[in-house]
C-alpha cells in the first residue's frame, strides 16, 4: 500500500557503513545490550502505531546512563540518527525508527534509585514503568498521578518524551505537572541534570521544555517524579445514558459548575461491548453512552460531590446511576476502561485518534467524528477523556485491505482537522510522532512552528533525535537532512 | 495486525489457525510489562510481543527456522502471563505451539542441546527410567560445579542439582477403598510421570481425600504421561502419541462405567489434557474423543470446590499459595485454591509478584538455567516475605524448584487438605518441627 506519511530518505552513508558501525557499538556495549542481526532488528521495526514500519540499523539495550551517552557521542561524531524508545507503546509512532538509525532503548533500565517520603519524591530510571512507580509506594499509601491507559507497560521516560495523560489527570494534570527533575544526556553525549526535588528550579523551566518533546532535545535516562498520598476513597460511578449528546452535554455543565472529580471518561456503545467482552466489569450494554466519573476523599466528601453530579446528570436525562459496590467492582471497571485500545483487537484492527477539543464542542465533535467515518464507509468506537475534552475515536478497519487502511487513515486526519476547527489541539497525551506530523501546518502558523524547530536546533544542531517525527519535513529549518 | 500469507501458506490448518491468532494482536505492548522473561532481561525480543513478531516474520516467509529465533522462542516459558494479560485475546499458546514443532522440524540444533533434549524425552516421561535416572544423578551430584562451568553441559549441571536428596517413599498404591452408596461421583485421577516418581504422597492425598468424601477412584490400564514435557520440547508427534494413548484410556472407562471427571494434580499435565480436544482436533479419528476428555478434565482443587467440603475452625498455620502458571494463567484458576484452604482453616498469603513464573516450566530449568535461576531467586524472596509457615502448590515443577531455594517447607494443596480433613500431617511439615501440632478439628459438615 502506498504510504500517506513519508519518512526521511536513509542516510546512504550511514547504510554503507553499517557493518563498521556496529562493530563501534559493539566496543560501547555488553554483547547482550546490542541487537545487529536482522531477524533480531524486525520486532523494533514499529510501535503501537504499527501501520508504518521500518527496520533500523541497530538496536543499543544500555544498563547505565555512561552507556547511554557513548552512543549518542558515537552516533553524533558520525552522523547517525538515534531513536530513543522505551517500551514501544506509543501510538502516534513516536517510537518507530528509520533504516538509518540506532534504535536507543532504555527497556534495560529499570530501576527504582530512590524513594523519598519527606519531599514525596521518587526518583526512578527511564525505563521503568508507570505502574511500577505507584506499585512501589502504593502500601505506603503513596501513588504516582498520571495513569496512561497503558501505564502497565509504558515507561517514565516515554511518558516525559509525549507529556502523557490518562484517566486521572483531570484532578491531578499530566506528567509534566507531576516531574520535578531528569538526567539529560544530549546528542554529543553530555549529561545535564533539569530540576531536582523542589517545586521549580531557578532559572529557565528547561524541564517543562523537555517534557514532551518527543526525544528530540536529548535522552532521559533518570527522572523524580511527585508522589501524592492516596485518598481516604475512591468511588468509580457508572452513568448511562440514551445519546451520545446528552453524556457529552452531561460533562461540559460539571466542568463548568466548579466540581472536579478525579476522573471523567466516556464510552460509547461499541466500546462498552468491546471493554466488556475483556473485562467483564459489569458495564449496562443497553445504553448509548457511559460516563465512568470517579469521585474521592472521605466519605462525606465523595457524598457532597456525587450528589451534585447526580443532580447534573438528571437534567440530562441520565438513565442509569451505579455506584460501585466494592474495591474489586471498581478495579474491574478500570481494567475494562484502560484495555479498551488492546480490547478492539478482538474485533478489528484499529487507529487511536487523539485530538483534544473544548469541553462545550464535545458533542458536535461527536456527531461530526461519527459523520466522517460513516462517509468514508467504516466503523468508530469513542473512549476518551471526557473531563479534560480529550478524544480518542478509533476507527475500526482491516489491515489486510489496503483500500480501508487508506481510507482509515484519511478518515483520521480529517477528525483532527475538525478538532482543530473546533479550537481543539492535534494531541492531548499521545504526542504528534510520525502520525500527526503532516497536520502540524494546521495547528500552528510557519512562523510558530518555525520557533520550536529553532528551540529543536539549539539542541541537536544535526537533527539526529528522532529526526523523522513532529516537524513536517519540508520547510525544517536547521536541518543537516 | 497485518499478515501477508499466500492461498497455498494458508492452506495449511496450522498455519491458518496461526494467522488469525496474529490477526488479533494489536501490538500494544502490554504483554511486555507481566512476561518474566521481558521482566529479567529487558529486552524485547524476550517479550511475548517481540515472540510474535519473530514468529510471523518466520512462518509468513515459510522458512527454516534461524538461530536467532530460536533462542528467544527457548526463552519462553510457555507461563502464559500475556495470555491473562492480553486484553485483544491474542492465543499465544497455540501460536509459541506451532512455532515450537516448526523449529523441532526445521532447525537443526548444536549436538549439546540435541542430546540433552533428546534425553529429556527419553527418561522424564517413563517413570521406571526417571526413578533410575535419579538414582544416577544422586551418586552425580558432586560433578555438578564441574558440568556448570562448560556452557553447553549447564543443563547437566542443572540437572542434578534439580535431583531430591533423598529418595521419594514408594507411596502404598492404595486399592482404591470401597465407597458407602451412593457415591458421590465416579472419578480417574492422572498418574502422570515425573510427580509419581519425585512426590507419589500428592496422589496418595488426594485419594484418600477424595474416598473420605465419597467419590469413587478408578485407575484405568494404559493411562501415563500427558505428553507436556515433549509437547513443550516441540516434538509434536510423540505428544500426541501420548495423548491418543491417554484418550483411549480414559475413554475406554468413560464408555464403560462412566466417568464425571478426570482429575489432575499437577497443573502443567492439566492444561494439556484440557488441550487435547484441540491437540487432535486435525485427527478424525481423535477428535471428538480427545473433545470429550478435555472436557471432562480438571484440576483437583476444581472437583474437590464442587464437593461444598465443610468449613473448619480456623488454625494457626500460615500458607503462602504459591499461584503455578499452568492454574492461573493456563486455566484461568485463581480463587479456587484459596478458598478451599481458607475454608479448611488455613489463614491464606499471597506473594507479591504472584503472576511471575517461578522460573520451573516443565524443562525450562534444566535447559534455561540461567534465567530459571533468577526466576526462582525473585520467587523466593517474594515468599519468604510473607513469612508463611508453609507454601501451598498445585504442580510438582513448581514445588520441586522453589523447596530448593526456600527454608520453608513446599507441600502440594491436596496434602494440606487431606490432613485438615482427616489425612495425616504431610510429612515435610512432621519433621519441620513447626507449630500446629494439633489434629484438625472438624466442624459439623455443612
Amino acid at each position: 500500500m502506498a504510504e500517506a506519511i513519508q519518512f526521511l530518505v536513509p542516510r546512504d552513508n550511514v547504510l554503507a557503513r553499517r557493518l563498521s558501525i556496529i562493530s563501534d557499538l559493539a566496543d560501547l556495549l555488553p554483547p547482550e545490550c546490542l541487537v545487529h542481526e536482522a531477524r533480531g532488528l524486525a520486532p523494533f521495526e514499529t510501535d503501537a502505531f504499527i501501520a508504518y514500519r521500518r527496520v533500523p540499523l541497530a538496536v543499543a539495550l544500555p544498563r547505565t546512563t555512561v552507556q547511554v551517552a557513548a552512543v549518542l557521542k558515537y552516533c553524533h561524531r558520525y552522523d547517525i540518527p538515534v531513536v530513543p524508545r522505551g517500551a514501544g507503546t506509543s501510538l502516534s509512532g513516536g517510537a518507530i525508527p528509520q533504516e538509518d538509525a540506532v534504535v536507543l532503548c532504555l527497556s534495560k533500565m529499570t530501576r527504582i534509585i530512590e524513594i523519598d517520603y519527606a519531599n514525596r519524591t521518587a526518583t526512578v530510571q527511564a525505563g521503568v514503568t508507570n505502574l511500577s512507580i505507584s506499585d512501589a509506594v502504593g502500601t505506603d499509601g503513596f501513588f504516582y498521578a498520571p495513569d496512561p491507559s497503558s501505564q502497565l507497560a509504558c515507561t517514565i521516560g516515554g511518558n516525559i518524551g509525549m507529556n502523557s495523560g490518562g484517566a486521572h489527570c483531570l484532578k491531578y494534570g499530566v506528567t509534566t505537572n507531576n516531574l520535578l527533575g531528569v538526567k539529560l544526556v544530549l546528542i554529543d553525549g553530555t549529561v545535564v541534570e533539569l530540576g531536582g526535588k523542589h517545586l521549580d528550579a531557578a532559572g529557565y523551566d528547561l524541564l517543562g521544555l523537555v517534557c514532551g518533546s518527543e526525544g528530540q532535545l536529548g535522552v532521559v535516562t533518570e527522572a523524580t517524579v511527585r508522589l501524592i498520598a492516596k485518598p481516604e476513597g475512591a468511588r468509580p460511578v457508572l452513568f448511562g445514558f440514551d445519546t451520545c449528546d446528552e453524556a457529552g452535554a452531561c460533562v461540559a455543565d460539571i466542568i463548568a459548575a466548579g466540581i472536579i472529580p478525579v476522573a471523567i471518561e466516556f464510552m460509547d456503545k461499541p466500546a462498552i461491548e468491546i471493554c466488556e467482552a475483556f473485562a467483564k466489569a459489569g458495564y449496562p450494554l443497553d445504553v448509548a453512552a457511559l460516563l465512568i466519573v470517579e469521585v474521592e476523599g472521605s466519605e462525606a466528601e465523595m457524598d457532597a460531590m456525587l450528589a451534585s453530579i447526580v443532580e447534573i446528570a438528571g437534567r440530562h436525562g441520565v438513565r442509569k446511576v451505579r455506584e460501585c459496590q466494592s474495591a474489586t467492582e471498581a478495579a474491574l471497571i478500570w481494567k475494562g476502561r484502560k484495555s479498551a485500545f488492546g480490547a478492539t483487537g478482538r474485533i478489528a484492527d484499529y487507529i487511536c485518534m487523539d485530538g483534544t477539543v473544548p469541553l462545550g464542542k464535545l458533542s458536535y465533535v461527536l456527531g461530526r467524528t461519527a459523520q466522517i467515518v460513516e462517509g468514508f464507509g467504516l466503523r468508530v468506537a469513542n473512549v476518551f477523556h471526557a473531563g479534560d475534552g480529550n478524544m480518542h475515536p478509533l476507527i475500526l478497519f482491516n489491515a489486510n485491505d489496503p483500500v480501508e487502511a487508506a481510507k482509515a487513515e484519511a478518515a483520521g486526519n480529517e477528525i483532527l482537522k475538525l478538532c482543530v476547527e473546533a479550537g481543539g489541539c492535534l494531541t492531548g497525551e499521545h504526542g504528534v510522532g510520525i502520525e500527526k506530523r503532516d497536520l502540524m501546518r494546521y495547528q500552528y502558523s510557519d512562523i510558530d512552528l518555525a520557533q520550536q524547530m529553532d528551540v529543536r536546533g539549539a539542541f541537536d544542531e544535526k537533527w539526529l533525535l528522532n529526526p523523522s517525527k513532529v516537524f513536517p519535513l519540508d520547510g525544517r529549518i536547521r536541518a543537516a537532512c | 495486525m497485518q499478515t501477508s500469507f499466500t492461498t497455498e501458506q494458508l492452506a495449511d490448518p496450522n498455519v491458518a489457525e496461526s494467522e488469525k491468532i496474529l490477526r488479533r494482536c494489536v501490538h500494544c505492548g502490554f504483554c511486555t510489562a507481566t512476561c518474566p522473561t521481558y521482566v529479567t532481561l529487558g529486552n524485547e525480543l524476550d517479550s511475548p510481543r517481540g515472540r510474535i513478531y519473530l514468529i510471523k516474520e518466520m512462518l509468513e516467509n515459510g522458512r527454516p527456522a534461524d538461530a536467532e529465533t530460536v533462542t528467544h522462542i527457548d526463552r519462553c516459558l510457555s507461563c502464559l502471563s500475556c495470555v491473562t494479560t492480553c486484553p485483544s485475546g491474542v492465543d499465544y499458546m497455540h501460536l509459541v505451539d506451532h512455532a515450537r514443532a516448526h523449529i523441532e522440524n526445521t532447525y537443526r540444533r548444536p549436538l549439546a542441546d540435541r542430546l540433552i533434549r533428546s534425553l529429556l524425552a527419553a527418561i522424564l516421561p517413563y517413570p521406571a527410567r526417571f526413578r533410575a535416572a535419579l538414582q544416577l544423578a544422586r551418586l552425580g551430584r558432586p560433578l555438578a560445579p564441574v558440568f556448570a562451568r562448560v556452557p553447553a553441559l549447564a543443563p547437566i549441571a542443572a540437572m542434578l542439582s534439580l535431583a531430591p536428596v533423598r529418595r521419594a517413599r514408594t507411596a502404598a498404591v492404595t486399592d482404591p477403598q470401597p465407597v458407602s452408596t451412593p457415591r458421590r461421583g465416579r472419578v480417574a485421577i492422572l498418574s502422570g510421570c515425573a510427580q509419581s516418581v519425585l512426590d507419589p504422597g500428592i496422589n496418595a492425598a488426594t485419594r484418600r481425600l477424595l474416598t473420605r468424601f465419597d467419590v469413587e477412584i478408578v485407575a484405568p490400564r494404559g493411562e501415563g504421561c500427558c505428553g507436556a514435557l515433549v509437547h513443550h520440547l516441540g516434538r509434536e508427534d510423540e505428544a500426541l502419541a501420548f495423548a491418543r494413548r491417554n484418550v483411549d484410556a480414559w475413554i475406554g472407562e468413560i464408555e464403560g462405567g462412566g466417568l464425571d471427571a478426570i482429575i489432575i494434580t499437577a497443573s502443567g499435565c492439566g492444561t494439556t489434557v484440557k488441550d487435547y480436544g484441540h491437540m487432535l482436533r486435525l485427527d478424525p479419528l481423535y477428535a471428538d474423543k480427545a473433545a470429550r476428555v478435555s472436557a471432562l478434565a480438571r484440576d483437583i482443587t476444581e472437583y474437590l470446590s464442587t464437593l461444598d467440603l465443610p468449613v473448619l475452625e480456623s488454625r494457626r498455620l500460615s500458607v503462602a499459595y504459591h499461584s503455578a502458571c499452568s492454574l492461573q494463567h493456563g486455566q484461568r484458576i485463581t480463587a479456587l485454591p484459596k478458598l478451599l484452604l481458607k475454608a479448611a482453616g488455613f489463614t491464606v498469603r499471597d506473594p507479591a509478584e504472584g503472576h511471575l513464573c517461578c522460573g520451573s516450566a516443565g524443562t525450562y530449568n534444566i535447559l534455561q538455567p540461567e534465567i530459571s535461576a533468577q526466576l526462582k531467586a525473585r520467587k523466593v524472596k517474594n515468599i519468604d516475605a510473607t513469612k508463611a509457615d508453609v507454601v501451598a502448590a498445585g504442580n510438582i515443577g513448581c514445588m520441586t524448584q522453589i523447596a530448593t531455594g526456600t527454608a520453608i517447607p513446599v507441600v502440594h494443596t491436596v496434602e494440606l487438605l487431606d490432613w485438615a480433613y482427616g489425612g495425616p500431617k504431610p510429612a515435610k511439615l512432621a519433621t519441620s518441627g513447626r507449630k500446629d501440632r494439633a489434629r484438625p478439628v472438624a466442624a459439623a459438615r455443612v
